[in-house]
């Protein structure tokens, strides 16, 4: 039983037998989308039929992403009283940003990041007044220091001393080196959502969500929460494709294109409808397919991603999961700057992993 | 490739191994009734594993749960604790259904005694001398909390000691069954217990909490019970819960009730034989802590 094929027919979670629960709550619980699991299957009038083993995994997920959520919201006030004077209005990014404008994609989404976005003219106030409340940038060698600062689309990440809790202050939606794509605060903050129930807080609006999910997931090497992460974007794009959001596929295309984030839309919807069955309308899906690379990469993709958006579990790895993420993860950094300085940039950590490794030995 | 199919009180574990280590563990530590055949759904399926380039030189081993390793790998004779740790590491980090306190729990005349304790406190060697006196193991290092009825449910599983205390229990009780100490590990050296067979066969019945003691082993001191204020045990044994914090209003309703309804003393001891026979007058002749004294 594949765990996609239960997100794109939940009518089914209901209907399987122990022995398929055996593999779906550890693919699930891997993937982060056990408690998403739950909210599908409680929609189901035959839920408390299901076996209690299964259930009492889901439910106690549940439990895990309450938590989240209400850390999140408090961490939310915490950090409106440090920034929001500076501010005005804090945006926020990814899932602090669904949980706050209460979307369905904040529905059992486990998380401890809050990502917000900052116009640069501001970072450099808004990340002393967060440093004087007890956010701390963790232990980071000087090198990753400049090179986040000067390349990245965030400054390093910020731990509460206290709290544990980290905050990513974006000023970006891709690094500014990045091949693709020019999204930064400025070309966002026109068009940002205030949130009426959160005074204080806005999220971005419904098209520049979505090209961020996509180009995080798709621009991006690191595929452990890939499943979870498609899910979110077939949330995002079920919610604003059908809900009074009038005009929203168009302007997401539209958008798409001013930006210069054409690849990751046409990926997300591509592989959303794939493997979620997500209802991209089809004039949709035909104004897009001029976004799609020549065939022999769209074929070497589809066989890259068809792994690296399985759940992360070996039951559904196979030989070339592993070549498959590594070549996702190379192309990730060729995304993200030229060579004249990746190259530099790779040499450097390669070299630092091997000082690393002979001081351990030595230890 | 070994698969054991072990059932744990509430939960079946799957764990998968090629380290002859903790296939020994098992079967030396484990009842025969509590190595099942493969069930069709099992709550958590582990992996003891040997990285491939550690085989000869220094062996190793990892604890991985659904192909994720939790903690880096140790050395290979530490494996069969390992295993212990890695499922602690599982359960308490998943089984949200409970809430779960660092303690161990016995029990007598269907009231569960907590013992709550940092490590080294003699936590383990106050719970294995009572369990081998006739008190029931439901747990050696987890209590787990069931809302609503507020009862303790078995989670019974060898128990671990560590440096002195292997001998003292060895002496204790010569009868039972201790595995190999493997030494040098963080934790010093270390030994598990198989529990008595009595445990094993009510592993399906939980317990009331009755009493909270937090232990402490002191060379030389005379055996002492003093009362200590329900709030400042409310405090630590917050601190303790491993996932006190997730449950939130149930965490601290199920929290308050167990306090509620305990005596509650921190315990001083040097002599188990005392230990053991002061708390099983207590238990018998349902003595009140602040009457027991010392």
């Amino acid at each position: 039983m594949s765990l996609p094929l239960l997100l794109r027919e939940p009518g089914r979670i209901t209907r399987l037998t122990l022995e398929e629960w055996d593999d779906v709550i550890p693919q699930a619980r891997s993937s982060g989308i056990l408690s998403r699991l739950a909210t599908l299957a409680q929609a189901d009038k035959d839920y408390w039929e299901l076996p209690e083993p299964p259930r009492r995994h889901m439910e106690a997920d549940q439990l895990l992403a309450a938590k989240h959520r209400r850390d999140v919201l408090y961490e939310l006030d915490r950090i409106y009283e440090v920034v929001g004077g500076v501010l005005g209005t804090i945006v926020l990014l990814k899932g602090a940003a669904y949980l706050a404008a209460d979307l369905p994609a904040s529905e059992g989404r486990t998380f401890n990041d809050i990502d917000i976005l900052v116009p640069e003219d501001r970072l450099g106030a808004v990340e002393s007044l967060l440093q004087l409340a007890g956010w701390r940038t963790g232990e980071i060698h000087p090198y990753d220091d400049t090179f986040y600062r000067r390349w990245m689309h965030q400054i390093p990440p910020l731990t509460h001393g206290g709290r544990r809790t980290t905050i990513d202050v974006h000023h970006s939606l891709v690094p500014r080196t990045a091949r693709v794509g020019a999204v930064t605060a400025a070309h966002l903050m026109g068009r940002i959502r205030r949130l009426p129930d959160r005074p204080g807080f806005a999220v971005l609006a419904p098209e520049d969500m979505v090209l961020h999910s996509a180009t995080h997931l798709f621009n991006e090497g690191e595929f452990g929460r890939g499943l979870r992460d498609l899910t979110d974007l077939d949330l995002l794009l079920s919610h604003f494709g059908n809900a009074g959001f009038w005009g929203f596929w168009p302007r997401l295309v539209h958008r798409a294109e001013g930006v210069g984030l054409t690849r990751p839309l046409f990926y997300a919807l591509r592989y959303c409808a794939r493997l979620l069955g997500t209802a991209v309308p089809i004039e949709v899906e035909e104004s897009v397919s001029r976004f799609r690379p020549p065939w022999p990469i769209l074929r070497a993709m589809d066989f890259a991603f068809a792994r690296a958006l399985a759940p992360d579990h070996k039951s559904c790895r196979d030989g070339w999961t592993e070549p498959a993420l590594f070549a996702l993860y190379v192309r990730s950094h060729y995304l993200r700057m030229p060579l004249h300085l990746l190259v530099p940039h790779l040499v450097r950590k390669a070299t630092r992993r091997e000082a690393y490794h002979s001081a351990e030995a030595s230890a | 490739m070994a698969h054991l199919f072990l059932r744990t009180g509430p939960f079946t574990v799957h764990v998968e191994t090629s380290c002859e280590e903790v296939i020994d563990g098992v079967t030396l530590l484990y009842d025969p009734a509590c190595v099942l055949r493969r069930p069709a759904f099992c709550d958590y399926h582990v992996q003891i594993w040997q990285p491939p380039l550690r085989r000869h030189f220094r062996p190793q081993a990892v604890f991985l749960f659904d192909g994720h390793a939790p903690f880096l790998p140790g050395p290979r004779r530490h494996a069969s604790p390992m295993l212990e740790w890695g499922m602690n590491w599982v359960i308490a980090t998943t089984a949200h259904q409970f809430l779960i306190v660092h303690a161990a729990v016995v029990e007598r005349n269907g009231l569960a005694l907590v013992l709550p304790a940092p490590p080294g406190s003699g936590k383990s060697t106050l719970c294995a001398g009572l369990v081998f006196r006739g008190w029931r193991l439901l747990s050696d290092e987890l209590a787990l909390l069931a809302p609503g009825t507020g009862q303790i449910i078995p989670l019974v599983r060898p128990i671990s000691l560590k440096n002195e205390s292997i001998d003292v229990i060895r002496r204790f009780a010569p009868g039972a069954t201790i595995g190999p100490a493997t030494m040098g590990s963080t934790k010093g050296t270390i030994a598990l217990v198989k529990p008595p067979s009595a445990s094993i066969a009510a592993i399906d019945e939980p317990a009331t909490p009755r009493w909270i003691a937090f232990p402490r082993f002191q060379s030389g001191a005379a055996l002492e019970l003093t009362p200590r204020s329900k709030a400042r045990t409310f405090v630590e044994l917050g601190e303790s819960a491993m996932n006190y914090n997730i449950l939130g209003e149930t965490g601290f309703n199920v929290m308050s009730d167990l306090i509620e309804r305990c005596d509650i003393g921190d315990f001083v001891y040097s002599n188990l034989d005392e230990a053991v026979s002061f708390f099983t007058r207590i238990a018998d002749e349902a003595i009140p802590f602040a009457e027991a004294g010392s």
